[in-house]
């Protein structure tokens, strides 16, 4: 104490209130005396190193990542299933018509529906030849009545040709043979509620008794509702998981507040704006809410991968091992993968704004 | 310079400006059952003066000073520091006026984590100076509380007598226009104390306006001033 007490009386030169000398301390000072002491403290002196701890805010951050990775897999994973299956000849759907070249069923004498055996392609007595005149009236009944309807986007009858073509591994050239009609349907695949083969089917008993709608495609055309389906639930779940991850970043701040609370005060008292402390947290949230989800992210490729690989042959992809492995990294979705860790790393940082600067308003 | 006129203050009273506080009256129902620690306080300290702060303990001296550093806003009454009203001030005018004026607390408040160097670095870096111009001043200031040697220790690691001179000197860094300091003493022996007091008095004759509350006659007798005398929230003897 009695150094100290030396030196009552030698107060530094600029320290009168006020008055700021512009290069700052006296000459006898040499700038380098401190040694940087603390380099690594002085930021942050709210000690949010610990309060805001490296473990369990990037762990929570990351498994949310997981699942957003895998909601954005699944969203990918459905939009190119429902692409596939809507636009292939799969989604064509096929309608045979017996004689087709008689004349429309009077709508009193039609068998609706015809039993069983009327359904069969041999069964019509008077058949069409494949030299035949042109099909004719039944047929365009039938072509006119599915055109009708809302959710059939085209309807164009199998040319002969094009049926020979088909036929001939079967039948050989036996030209003889009675055949149907043919007809081709698309369905509009934004429509909700595609068309069942029944209800096509009962629409046509009227015109065209016997009429035979094959309904693989029908099933295609479901699927791709499911698809669709899937991929918005998908989006959903990518939303909710956004919701939760911020809901835990609020909690974790509001926790890294108080734990600080008295160094916030002091903060508080010594000038600082809600900005200034408000930036101190939500930088330190950017950084750990980007690292976990940068972890999610990286969790989740192996994962699609293996789950793309899965899907390949459905996809009209090589089963392959190795080409399969290939196709399924490329059909990963990389850019929302990429755009994974710094998405989180915002939202944290937002969510960190928003929860300490509604926190400090009580103060004055 | 502070300027208080018909001041109350009732602990639990929102803490917005007076012009934006809606609701008022519902809001009060539950804080008007608590009693006003400050009433009717009028009084005008001068620039550059220095004044005594005083009453026994649970008097308010503490809550006046909360009231002079923007801690608090007065439930009624005007109070003016530096040239700004506080009750009816924005927001976002305090922080700026915060930091032209230093606080020593009764307890110090220092950043545990952070060195003596830090702990007094801290108000310059909130100010925005640059590292390469605040390390001069820093060190100036540690030299002068006669802390030169401990730059490097945590508060945790120094005595109380060090603890309060970092608390001071990060305090008056900035040099404030208005030094306040509670019970600067309190944790003080009596050589340590005489000390603080040549450092606080010195600032005042560079011209910071400066109160110090205390319970301690016998420091007020080492440094005659003026004297704000404190009873039950109540300004007994102006002078
Ligand atoms: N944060 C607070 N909330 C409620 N009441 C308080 C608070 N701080 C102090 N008081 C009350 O205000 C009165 C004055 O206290 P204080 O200003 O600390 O007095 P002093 O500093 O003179 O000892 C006391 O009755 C105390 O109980
Ligand atoms: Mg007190």
């Amino acid at each position: 104490m009695s150094a100290i007490a030396d030196r009552d009386a030698a107060p530094p030169a600029g320290l009168a209130a006020e008055t700021r000398p512009a290069g700052g301390g006296p000459a006898g000072t040499p700038p380098g005396t401190a040694s940087r002491p603390g380099r690594r403290r002085d930021r942050d002196p709210l000690g949010l190193r610990r309060a805001l701890s490296d473990r369990l805010l990037p762990g929570l951050v990351a498994a949310m990542a997981l699942l957003a990775a895998l909601a954005l897999g699944g969203a990918r994973g459905a939009a190119t299933l429902a692409a596939r299956w809507q636009t292939g000849a799969a989604a064509a759907v096929l309608v045979q018509v017996p004689e087709p070249a008689a004349p429309a069923a009077p709508a009193e004498g039609a068998p609706a529906g015809g039993p069983p055996a009327a359904r069969r392609l041999d069964a019509p007595p008077a058949a069409r030849r494949l030299d035949g005149p042109p099909a004719a009236r039944r047929l365009d009944a039938a072509l006119a009545a599915l055109r009708s309807i809302p959710s059939v986007s085209e309807a164009r009858p199998m040319d002969d040709a094009r049926m020979q073509a088909l036929l001939r591994p079967w039948l050989g050239d036996a030209a003889d043979l009675p055949l149907p009609g043919v007809i081709e349907l698309r369905l509009d695949p934004d429509a909700a509620l595609p068309e069942g083969a029944d209800s096509l089917e009962a629409r046509l008993a009227a015109v065209a008794p016997g009429a035979l709608v094959e309904s693989h495609g029908l099933w295609v055309a479901r699927l791709g509702a499911l698809a669709r389906s899937l991929q918005a639930v998908s989006l959903a779940a990518l939303l909710l998981v956004a919701g939760v991850a911020a809901a835990v970043v609020a909690v974790a701040t509001r926790a890294g507040l108080i734990a600080r609370r008295e160094a916030i005060g002091v903060l508080h008292t010594l000038g600082a704006t809600d900005g200034d402390i408000a930036r101190r947290f939500a930088r330190r949230v950017f950084a750990l809410a980007g690292a976990g989800a940068l972890m999610g992210a990286a969790l989740a490729v192996p994962l699609l991968a293996g789950l793309a690989g899965l899907a390949a042959p459905l996809l009209g992809g090589a089963a392959g091992a190795g080409s399969g492995i290939g196709w399924a990294w490329a059909g990963l979705p990389w850019a929302e993968l990429v755009a994974l860790p710094p998405l989180a790393a915002l939202i944290g940082w937002a969510t960190a704004q928003l929860t300490v600067r509604r926190w400090l308003r009580r103060l004055p | 310079m502070v300027r208080f006129s018909e001041v109350g203050l009732r602990y639990g009273a929102p803490q917005r400006p007076l012009g934006a506080r809606r609701g008022e009256a519902a809001r009060q129902a539950g804080a008007a059952t608590r009693p006003e620690v400050l009433r009717d306080l009028s009084f005008t300290l001068p620039a550059g003066s220095f004044t005594w702060l005083l009453g026994a303990s649970g008097a308010g001296k503490s809550s006046l000073l909360r009231l002079m550093q923007l801690a608090l806003r007065p439930t009624r009454g005007t109070v003016e520091v530096l040239g700004l009203d506080i009750g009816g001030a924005r927001r976002w005018q305090l922080p700026h006026l915060r930091r032209r004026i230093g606080v020593v607390f009764q307890d110090f408040r220092l950043l545990p984590h952070l060195t003596a160097f830090d702990n007094v670095a801290l108000p310059l870096r909130l100010a925005g100076r640059p590292e390469g111009q605040l390390r001069a001043d820093v060190l100036e200031m540690l030299r002068w509380v006669g802390l030169d040697s401990r730059l490097h220790a945590l508060p945790p690691e120094m005595s109380g007598g060090e603890q309060q001179r970092v608390a001071i000197a990060r305090a008056v860094v900035t040099r404030p226009a208005l030094l306040l300091a509670d019970e600067p003493t309190g944790n003080l022996d009596a050589p340590q104390a005489r000390r603080v007091l040549a450092l606080v008095g010195e600032m005042n004759r560079l011209g910071t306006t400066v109160v110090v509350a205390t319970h301690s006659q016998e420091l007020v007798a080492r440094q005659p001033a003026p004297a704000l005398r404190l009873e039950g929230g109540r300004l007994v003897g102006d002078r």
